[in-house]
């Protein structure tokens, strides 16, 4: 569900920590030491947040390095900045009714057409 | 009085949509009074239409007014200016909450036959220009459906009109 999506993309980045880790790699992918370098804590502590923001979809981590680069994954944000437009997401759920209308119209339509025959 | 009297924020976006239907049957679901009835709408549970005008030609105007269930108004008025049959149209619109103007915006719609003989459907592109007044767009009301139009999702479409069934 969308809802639950976005619980966790806020409950994600409702951190600095985990917000400063996304925004190092809106400028590309980094390893986990890389990203933990400029924060006064503990790997194991990065981690966790690492695992947050893994669980949320935010950021992947490559299996086929070595060195595992993390790397930001684009759709939740982008769920999180529509639901924040509101006219959009309005309008993301006026056409949804528009498809459901038609759909049940035509629907109707060929019954009807099917019935003259 | 608040920080935001007298303020103004501009905002755009586009939206695009496939929809698995004919070009005019859309353009036809965009300009028919009763059908657009049936979709531009506020939530059936909570928002009741009070007045719906609708008259789609250039200089023509379309006017939506209903009342959510704690009594609140919201009202949409909008103003054609551009009409190309099963093309595009282009509106601009006020809306005001509870009397208030809480926006001005440009409205510009395409839609996009496509496939040979539209048969791949069509794509509605829905590209909206804004200026929000007076701090509307960070009110806190939207969770109540300022717009008036707000998410209907899974809505029972009641009624029978046929009209826009497609050929068969």
């Amino acid at each position: 569900m969308v809802s639950d999506h976005l619980s966790a993309t806020f409950a994600a980045l409702a951190d600095p920590t985990r917000r400063a880790i996304l925004s190092r790699l809106a400028a590309g992918e980094a390893s986990v030491t890389e990203l933990a370098e400029p924060f006064d804590m503990s790997l194991p502590a990065v981690t966790k947040h690492l695992k947050v923001l893994q669980r949320a979809g935010l950021i992947s981590q490559s299996r086929e390095a070595q060195w595992r680069p993390c790397r930001l994954e684009a759709k939740p944000m982008r769920e999180a900045a529509t639901w924040m437009e509101p006219y959009r997401r309005h309008w993301e759920r006026r056409l949804d009714r528009l498809d459901d209308f038609l759909r049940e119209v035509t629907v109707k339509g060929a019954r009807n057409a099917r019935k003259k025959k | 009085m608040s920080s935001h009297a007298r303020s103004i924020k501009h905002d755009s976006f586009v939206i695009q949509r496939i929809l698995n239907y004919d070009v005019a049957v859309l353009f036809r679901a965009w300009t028919d009074r009763e059908a657009k009835a049936r979709w531009f709408n506020g939530p059936h549970d909570k928002w009741t239409e009070q007045l719906r005008e609708m008259d789609v030609r250039v200089g023509g105007r379309e006017r939506v007014i209903g009342k959510f269930a704690d009594g609140s108004e919201s009202r949409f008025e909008a103003l054609y200016f551009d009409i190309v049959p099963d093309r595009r149209l282009v509106y601009t619109y006020d809306m005001y909450f509870q009397g208030k103007k809480i926006s001005v915006s440009l409205a510009s719609v395409e839609f996009v036959a496509l496939g040979k003989d539209n048969e791949k459907g069509s794509k509605l592109i829905v590209t909206e220009q804004h200026a929000f007044l007076d701090g509307y767009e960070d009110s806190g009301n939207h969770e109540r459906g300022t717009l008036g139009l707000l998410d209907n999702p899974g809505v029972a479409l009641a009624g029978g009109d046929t009209r826009l069934a497609k050929p068969s």
